[in-house]
């Protein structure tokens, strides 16, 4: 009958679709002659067919329309036509979602699995498996456990894929099976070595040891699949990253030898392995940059990408590894797949010297509209890096990135442009006005509010310090007069930055904030007449605390306390050094490294805000009824390692700062998996005069699953200046061996103790990083009422970097001004830092530093509060 | 953040399609759950057809996603995995896939006579890739397993031409 249709093809036209007009009803109706006897095969295989190609076009079927085609197709295993069969077995999967009751057909598939003719047996095993669930499972885990060592390939490779399906929802049954799928893996055929490799490691990914005892046995005695080559390579380097296995370990020596294997899968897998290994080191990585640097001149499109793409990242971390390829990159830049050059380019300006940056440049800008958008953002990030690299050539990419800036492109394109400008601004202080000339241009036709209100911001920070900060004034108030009420509420704060710092534009701002409150929107309003009232203050003070350093709290803890505030009404006006304080943002300018992870999560990235961290301790902590009277956590230390890695016991520590009390919270792993431990607490021994007020321990603690247990300390009343403590940790606890494999316990246990390492409270345990964006205003707010100011001579450190970082994590403040970057070639510097010290005072330090012979510091502190100055200023004597 | 080395897995491929020369789709096999709607299909079927059908590439990286494609006459032949995905791995299924269909239908890979042999390439993916698993990575093998069809029509043929 198909023929039939080619006919009527034919004379329609050779060009035409004969699926193009089905109708779903119309095709259903047909179906009603699978209930015809004798069955006619080649009409219900046709009509199979067009259903499997309604379904493939994504048409929806109703489940009552599917359930009564899906019973009527069950009539077809009368026939014995093979194709039909076959189409009968798609059906059924393509349905099992659809259709109700599926599992009629069970008994037509089991026969068909375990029959006599093969070409039935593989796909009636897939079927099978689709529409099967666990407790029907056990029925047919006899036939399964047969078809796995089967001898015809095509019938274990079924048996095993399904069994590797089937892992998720019945892994306690699959797990059964091993032993067959062992038998497996020694198979010849190599689609079956491949797959029961594949699932013996899902059954015995959880437990380390037998994975490293699977992997000695497959890297001895060698495989024949390269596929099963590659799984063994990622399983090996997973462990190795896992373990933090060395290099020497005979995991890396299996990897490097597959670099030398004949099939090009596994010589790729192998090199991208070794390339994604973290502290590799170059002479590591040459053996597997020579492979690649082969494959770049592959005849095969896809080998040269992959190449290119994984030397591109070698080239983020070591970019000398691949100075040897760069010959072969040259060749590739003008590839006619665009992807592959645009690679090479990005790879080669990493790598490349400075003078070959323009031309390298010229010859990209000429097909960067051809590529698509996820390889722009790779230039984009491969410019901000070489900004970093060579911040000479600033212009030349300043004008790049602005031409591409006026080019269509997507949002996350933007951003990384605009990310990118914005980093150069930072870095290179010349670079300023030309940048934010080409940014103020943006916004004036810019559909992305996000990064609308991202650069009015950063006006409003680096505009009214620019020498002539008027001519911004005019983009700003375009966007009050064209945008939507964000942009607009985020211009009219941009504007009362201008006014609060230039005295002489202050008169005209005055009259366009007027404007503003006229807005239509209550947000614009609301912060154009707050503003406006500020300004009119003329209080440098004022202006600090409101307009240049807004609040300095975390906004989830701000919520909460708020609510709180609401529930239990009180004569008491709510008090804002209440709020827990936000942690200051990470700040870390990685863009070399981000640029393979953006490539990979393009664009999904969650924006909304998480609570951070500290809001999730201070959450935890509130749980416990102990803790409950101590007020508002104020910080949260990174967390200590206690213990060596590899240790019985792993226990990290997390020191929680209050107003009066420090809480020590343990971590505590048992690795040991036949014990358990029980009433687990860290004593702990101050050496000052702190005290140790109470223990909570944690109740149980069996293998590998982590647990806490807190101990609270007093903080001295009477001696404010004592902020630092050295605390001796030991771990006690009950322990009962238990069976390793059940985890049952033995009734009785014997006490234990575990000594720790010692535990240090530093000065920087008692100060919040706190980001001021106007330094210079902050430190004018608060006054030199408790100024002191003292000289030390660092003699230890050699350079002004090495002095800042010590100072920064000595102290544990903020750094502002981003005057954590010391310029080169400079003999000076001043570094600023803010803080807010325990007990809600702000405290900023100003160190000036000098070189020579040793670094001579200068440090000047201010403060609300004067034993605050004094601890500081003690501390770093 | 950290480097992507690919949990071992043997989930490699995201979706097999074939899209005609207008880029509608003539078959589409999506596996996991990456694209749920059919909204959602299209959008990306559009867009991988739009960034490939003028050039022969053969490979690209689009949405996150490789993609690995091979065109003939007025056919377009995709395969899709992950980022991280093996592109040799990739190109294995793709070739598998087209050698085996250039057999089925004797090297006359082309709209017209896919069409007529909807069944063979549904089953044919079927051998190959399975819930996202590389089945079957061997084009004899392929066309070995969904054989009957072929040899039907070989059957077939040989009468047509005699009646002719």
């Amino acid at each position: 009958m198909i023929k039939k249709f080619d006919k009527k093809d034919e004379e329609s036209g050779s060009g035409s679709n004969p699926f193009q007009h089905l109708e779903k009803s119309a095709v259903l109706q047909e179906a009603r002659i699978f209930n015809e006897t004798p069955i006619n095969p080649r009409r219900c295989l046709h009509i199979l067919t067009k259903i499997i190609y309604l379904l493939n076009q994504g048409e929806h079927f109703g489940t009552t329309e599917a359930t009564e085609a899906f019973f009527a197709m069950t009539r077809l295993f009368q026939s014995n036509d093979q194709t039909l069969r076959r189409m009968c077995y798609l059906t059924i999967k393509e349905m099992a979602n659809i259709s109700e009751d599926v599992i009629i057909v069970t008994s037509s598939l089991t026969k068909d699995m375990t029959g006599k003719e093969d070409v039935y047996r593989g796909p009636a095993i897939r079927a099978l498996c689709r529409i099967t669930d666990s407790t029907m499972l056990q029925a047919i885990e006899r036939y399964m456990k047969q078809a796995i060592v089967d001898k015809v390939p095509s019938v274990s490779s079924s048996a095993l894929v399904s069994s590797l399906h089937m892992v998720k929802r019945s892994y306690d049954v699959v797990k059964r099976w091993v032993n067959e799928a062992q038998e497996a893996a020694s198979s010849d055929n190599i689609m079956v070595q491949y797959h029961a490799l594949g699932l013996l490691y899902h059954l015995r990914k959880n437990d380390r040891l037998a994975v490293t005892k699977m992997l000695n046995k497959f890297t001895k005695s060698g495989l024949k699949s390269p596929f099963a080559y590659c799984m063994l390579i990622r399983i090996a380097s997973k462990l190795l990253d896992e373990t933090e296995g060395g290099h020497d370990s005979p995991l890396f020596d299996f990897i490097e030898s597959c670099l030398r294997n004949k099939n090009e899968m596994v010589v790729y897998e192998a090199a991208s392995a070794i390339v994604h290994m973290p502290n590799c080191t170059a002479r590591e990585l040459a053996p597997a940059v020579s492979v690649l640097q082969l494959f770049c001149s592959s005849p095969k499109a896809a080998l040269r990408y992959a190449a290119v793409r994984t030397l591109n990242k070698v080239a983020m971390k070591h970019p000398s590894a691949v100075t040897a390829c760069n010959l072969d990159l040259e060749n590739l830049i003008t590839d006619s797949n665009r992807s592959i050059a645009t690679l090479a380019i990005t790879t080669l300006l990493k790598t490349g010297s400075e003078s070959s940056v323009d031309r390298l440049m010229k010859q990209i800008s000429s097909f960067v509209s051809e590529i698509s958008d996820e390889f722009k953002v790779v230039v984009v990030q491969a410019i901000s890096s070489l900004c970093q690299k060579y911040p000479r050539k600033h212009s030349v990419m300043m004008n790049f990135l602005s031409n591409m800036l006026r080019d269509d492109g997507g949002f996350e394109y933007k951003r990384a442009i605009v990310d990118c400008i914005i980093s150069i601004i930072e870095e290179n202080p010349e670079s300023k006005e030309t940048g934010l000339a080409h940014l103020c241009e943006f916004i004036e036709d810019c559909e992305h509010t996000v990064l609308a209100t991202k650069i009015l911001h950063l006006l409003g920070k680096e505009g009214p310090r620019t020498p002539q900060p008027s001519k911004y004034i005019r983009f700003i108030f375009n966007r009050v007069v064209l945008e939507s009420e964000a942009v607009r509420a985020a211009a009219v704060s941009a504007l009362a930055k201008f006014g609060a710092q230039n005295d002489d534009l202050l008169p005209s701002v005055l009259v366009l904030m007027q404007r503003c409150m006229m807005d239509s929107d209550d947000e614009v309003r609301d912060r154009a007449t707050f503003y406006m009232n500020v300004l009119q203050q003329k209080q440098k003070a004022l202006n600090a605390a409101y307009i240049f350093n807004g609040l300095s709290v975390s906004i989830p803890g701000l919520e909460k306390s708020l609510h709180q505030y609401t529930l239990e009404p009180s004569e008491k006006p709510f008090d804002m050094k209440s709020v827990p304080l936000a942690t200051a943002p990470i700040t870390e300018h990685k863009t070399g490294t981000t640029t393979c992870c953006r490539l990979i999560c393009t664009g999904k990235l969650p924006e909304k805000l998480a609570p951070s961290r500290q809001d999730i301790y201070q959450e935890q902590l509130a749980a416990i009824p102990e803790f409950q009277a101590l007020g508002p956590l104020f910080k949260s230390s990174e967390q200590v390692q206690l213990t060596e890695a590899e240790t019985e016991y792993v226990v990290r520590c997390i020191k929680h700062t209050f107003a009066r009390h420090m809480v020590f919270q343990f971590d505590c792993t048992n690795t040991l998996n036949d014990q358990l431990l029980q009433k687990v607490v860290v004593q702990m021994e101050p050496s000052e005069s702190y005290e140790v007020t109470n223990y909570i321990p944690a109740t149980s603690l069996p293998y590998s699953q982590p647990g806490s247990c807190y101990t609270l300390v007093q903080l001295p009343d009477d001696d404010p200046t004592a902020v630092s403590c050295t605390f001796s940790c030991t771990m006690k606890y009950l322990v009962k061996d238990c069976d390793p494999n059940t985890g049952e316990p033995d009734d009785d246990g014997y006490d234990d103790e575990y000594v720790l390492e010692d535990l240090e409270v530093t000065v920087a345990d008692h100060i919040q990083k706190v980001l001021k964006a106007n330094f210079g205003a902050a430190w004018e707010e608060v006054g030199d009422e408790f100024e002191k100011e003292e000289t030390f001579a660092l003699a230890s450190v050699q350079t002004l970097d090495e002095a800042v970082g010590n100072i920064i994590s000595f102290l544990g403040m903020q750094p502002c001004e981003r005057s954590d970057k010391v310029p080169e070639n400079k003999n000076s510097h001043v570094l600023f830092l803010a803080g807010v010290f325990r007990g809600c005072h702000d405290v900023l330090v100003r160190a000036r530093l000098a070189l020579a012979d040793g670094v001579t510091m200068q440090v000047t502190v201010r403060s609300s509060e004067e034993t605050v100055v004094d601890v500081i200023l003690a501390s770093v004597g | 953040m950290h480097s992507p080395i690919l949990g071992p897995s043997l989930y490699t491929v995201k979706a097999v399609l074939i899209l005609d020369n207008d880029g509608d789709r003539l078959y589409a096999k999506y596996y996991g759950d990456g694209y749920p709607s059919v909204k959602e299909q299209k959008a990306l079927e559009k867009n991988i057809f739009n960034k490939t059908h003028r050039t022969d590439s053969e490979i690209a990286l689009l949405e996150g996603l490789t993609v690995v494609y091979k065109s003939n006459i007025d056919l377009f032949f995709y395969v899709i995995g992950s980022s991280h995905e093996n592109e040799l791995m990739l190109m294995a299924v793709l070739n598998c896939l087209f050698d085996s269909l250039s057999q089925m239908l004797r090297k006359n890979v082309e709209r017209r006579a896919l069409l007529e042999n909807m069944e063979g390439l549904f089953l044919a993916v079927d051998e190959i890739v399975d819930g996202g698993v590389i089945l079957e990575s061997d084009p004899q093998q392929v066309v070995h397993r969904v054989a009957l069809r072929v040899l039907q029509s070989a059957k077939e043929q040989i009468k047509w031409s005699l009646l002719r």
